[in-house]
C-alpha cells in the first residue's frame, strides 16, 4: 500500500484507543469522593502551583541537540550517495564534522555538558 | 510446504480476489479495513505477549517461577491483567489540562502504530515499502517525546512534570546516537529503503560483513534504543523510588494501559529495526557463496527468522534490565554526550572508509 497506509494506521490507532476507553467506561463502576481528584504526590495536600517557572537544566542539552539533529538530517542524503562519490565525499564530511567539533568543544569548555 | 509460508502469495491472492469480486473503490476500502484490523490484532497480540515475556524473563533471571496460575503455565496472565485494567476507573484528577491530558495517550498510540508501516515482517510482506523507510522511522519515533511531555505537563503533578522533562532530555539525546548508528548501515547499503537494506544482506548480515565498526554501531544502537524507550537501566522518566510513576503518575485505567501498550510496541519496533538493519531482517542466515548451506537455511520461513531475531533483541533488552543498576541523570547525559556521540561520529567515518575501499564482503 502507498501513502494511504498512513491514514489507515492513524485511524486504526484512534479506533483501538477509543474502543478501549469506551469499553472501560461501559464496564466500570465509577465512584466519587472529594479526595479522589487530588494530585498523587506525597499523601499530604500539595502546596503551590505545578505550572511555575523552574530551572530546567536541560535546555542547554536541547540547544545542542538541535544542532546535532540538523547535522544528522544533512548526513542522510550524504550517506546514500557516499559510495558513488567516493573520496571527495569523505573529505567534505570531514570538514563538516571539523566545524561541528569546534562548536562541540566550545560547548564542552563552557561547561554546557556538565551537570550542575 | 514452503508456499504455505509465503505471505506475498497470500496477500496477492486476497488482493486479486477482492478486485475480481468488488468494484475497485470497494475493494480498496475492504483492503484498508483488512490491513487496519490486522495491525490492531498484531498490536494487541504483541502487547499481551511482551508483557508476559517481560514477567517470565524477570522471573527466570531471579530464579523465580513468575506467573504460573492463570491458564497453562500462566500463559493467560496478561489477558487477565487486561481484563482487570478494563474494569478500573480511568480518572481525571482535578486541575489537569483536560484536553492535553486526554490527547496524550492517543498521540503515543498513533506514533507507535505509524511505525508499523515500513517494517518488513516477512519476505515481501510490508505495509508500505517507502523509499525513505529508515528516515521515516527516525522521524516518527521522535513524535513519542511529544506525547510524554504533553502527559507530564498536563497532569498538574510535580512528579509527572519532572519525569517528563527528564524523559525529554534523555530521548532527544539518545536519538542522536541511534541515528548515527543507523547511518552506518545506510552508508554501507547506499539506500534508505528497508527492502533494499534487507536484500543487500542476502550474502551475509551486516553485523558479520561490516567488520568491527558495524559491531560498534550495533552496540551503540542497542544502548541508545534502550534509553529511547525509557527502559531500565535508563528508566529515569519513571524512576519509581524518585518520581512515583514519572509522566504517567496521574493516569489510570485504560489511558494508562494505552501508554503501557505503546511503550511495549516501541520496544518491539526498535528491536525490529535493529534486527532489520544489522541482523538481516527476514533474510535467513546466508554465508557468501555456500549455496548448499544457504539452501538449507531458506527452508526456515522468513517470518520465523524475522520474529526470532526481533525477540532475541527484546530478550537482550530485558536482560539489560536485570543486569545493570539504574543510572543517575547526570551519568546518563554524560554517557551520551561524552562517550557515545563522539564514538558514533568517529565510527561513521571508519565505516565510510570501509565502504569506499569496498573492504566489506
Amino acid at each position: 500500500m502507498g501513502p494511504a497506509s498512513l491514514i489507515v494506521l492513524t485511524l486504526a490507532a484512534v479506533t483501538f484507543s477509543v474502543i478501549a476507553i469506551l469499553l472501560s467506561r461501559i464496564v466500570l463502576k465509577a465512584s466519587w469522593n472529594p479526595q479522589k481528584g487530588q494530585a498523587y504526590e506525597c499523601g499530604i495536600p500539595t502546596t503551590g502551583q505545578t505550572w511555575i517557572q523552574f530551572n530546567v537544566g536541560y535546555y542547554l542539552f536541547a540547544l545542542i541537540f538541535l544542532i546535532f539533529d540538523v547535522e544528522l538530517i544533512f548526513l542522510y542524503p550524504w550517506a546514500v550517495v557516499v559510495r558513488q562519490v567516493g573520496w571527495p565525499a569523505l573529505v567534505e564530511i570531514l570538514i563538516f564534522f571539523f566545524i561541528l567539533f569546534i562548536g562541540f568543544l566550545y560547548a564542552h569548555k563552557k561547561g554546557a555538558l556538565k551537570w550542575s | 510446504m514452503q508456499h504455505m509460508w509465503n505471505f506475498a502469495q497470500l496477500t496477492d491472492l486476497i488482493h486479486g480476489w477482492l478486485y475480481e469480486t468488488f468494484p475497485p473503490a470497494w475493494a480498496l476500502a475492504f483492503e484498508m479495513i483488512i490491513v487496519g484490523i490486522a495491525v490492531i490484532g498484531l498490536f494487541a497480540g504483541l502487547g499481551l505477549v511482551l508483557v508476559l515475556m517481560e514477567r517470565k524473563v524477570s522471573a527466570f533471571m531471579q530464579i523465580r517461577l513468575g506467573p504460573n496460575r492463570v491458564g497453562p503455565k500462566g500463559l493467560m496472565q496478561s489477558l487477565a491483567d487486561t481484563l482487570k485494567l478494563l474494569v478500573k476507573e480511568g480518572m481525571t484528577p482535578d486541575g489537569v489540562d483536560r484536553f492535553l491530558f486526554n490527547l496524550a495517550p492517543f498521540i503515543a498510540m498513533i506514533a507507535a502504530m505509524l511505525l508499523m508501516a515500513p517494517i518488513a515482517f516477512a519476505k515481501d510482506f510490508q505495509i508500505w515499502d517507502l523509499n525513505i523507510g529508515v528516515l521515516y522511522v527516525t522521524a516518527i519515533s521522535s513524535l513519542n517525546v511529544i506525547a510524554i511531555l504533553m502527559a507530564g505537563w498536563s497532569s498538574n503533578n510535580k512528579y509527572s512534570l519532572l519525569g517528563a522533562m527528564r524523559s525529554g532530555a534523555q530521548i532527544v539525546s539518545y536519538e542522536l546516537s541511534a541515528g548515527l548508528s543507523i547511518l552506518t548501515v545506510v552508508v554501507l547499503t547506499g539506500s534508505l529503503q528497508i527492502s533494499d537494506i534487507v536484500t543487500a544482506q542476502s550474502n551475509g548480515w551486516w553485523i558479520f560483513k561490516g567488520h568491527i565498526p558495524v559491531l560498534i554501531a550495533f552496540v551503540i544502537y542497542m544502548i541508545a534504543v534502550t534509553a529511547e524507550t525509557n527502559r531500565a537501566p535508563f528508566d529515569m522518566a519513571e524512576a519509581e523510588s524518585e518520581l512515583t510513576g514519572g509522566f504517567h503518575t496521574e493516569y489510570s485505567g485504560m489511558k494508562f494501559a494505552l501508554f503501557f501498550l505503546a511503550e511495549y510496541i516501541n520496544v518491539f519496533i526498535v528491536c525490529a529495526i535493529g534486527a532489520t538493519l544489522f541482523l538481516g531482517g527476514w533474510m535467513p542466515l546466508h554465508i557468501g557463496e555456500w549455496t548448499a548451506f544457504n539452501g538449507i537455511m531458506d527452508w526456515i520461513p522468513s517470518s520465523v527468522w524475522f520474529f526470532g531475531k526481533t525477540f532475541f533483541l527484546i530478550f537482550l533488552m530485558m536482560w539489560f534490565r536485570w543486569t545493570f543498576p539504574r543510572l543517575r541523570i547526570d551519568q546518563l547525559l554524560n554517557l551520551e554526550w561524552r562517550y557515545l556521540l563522539p564514538i558514533g561520529m568517529v565510527n561513521i567515518l571508519l565505516v565510510t572508509v570501509i565502504a569506499i575501499l569496498k573492504w566489506h564482503f
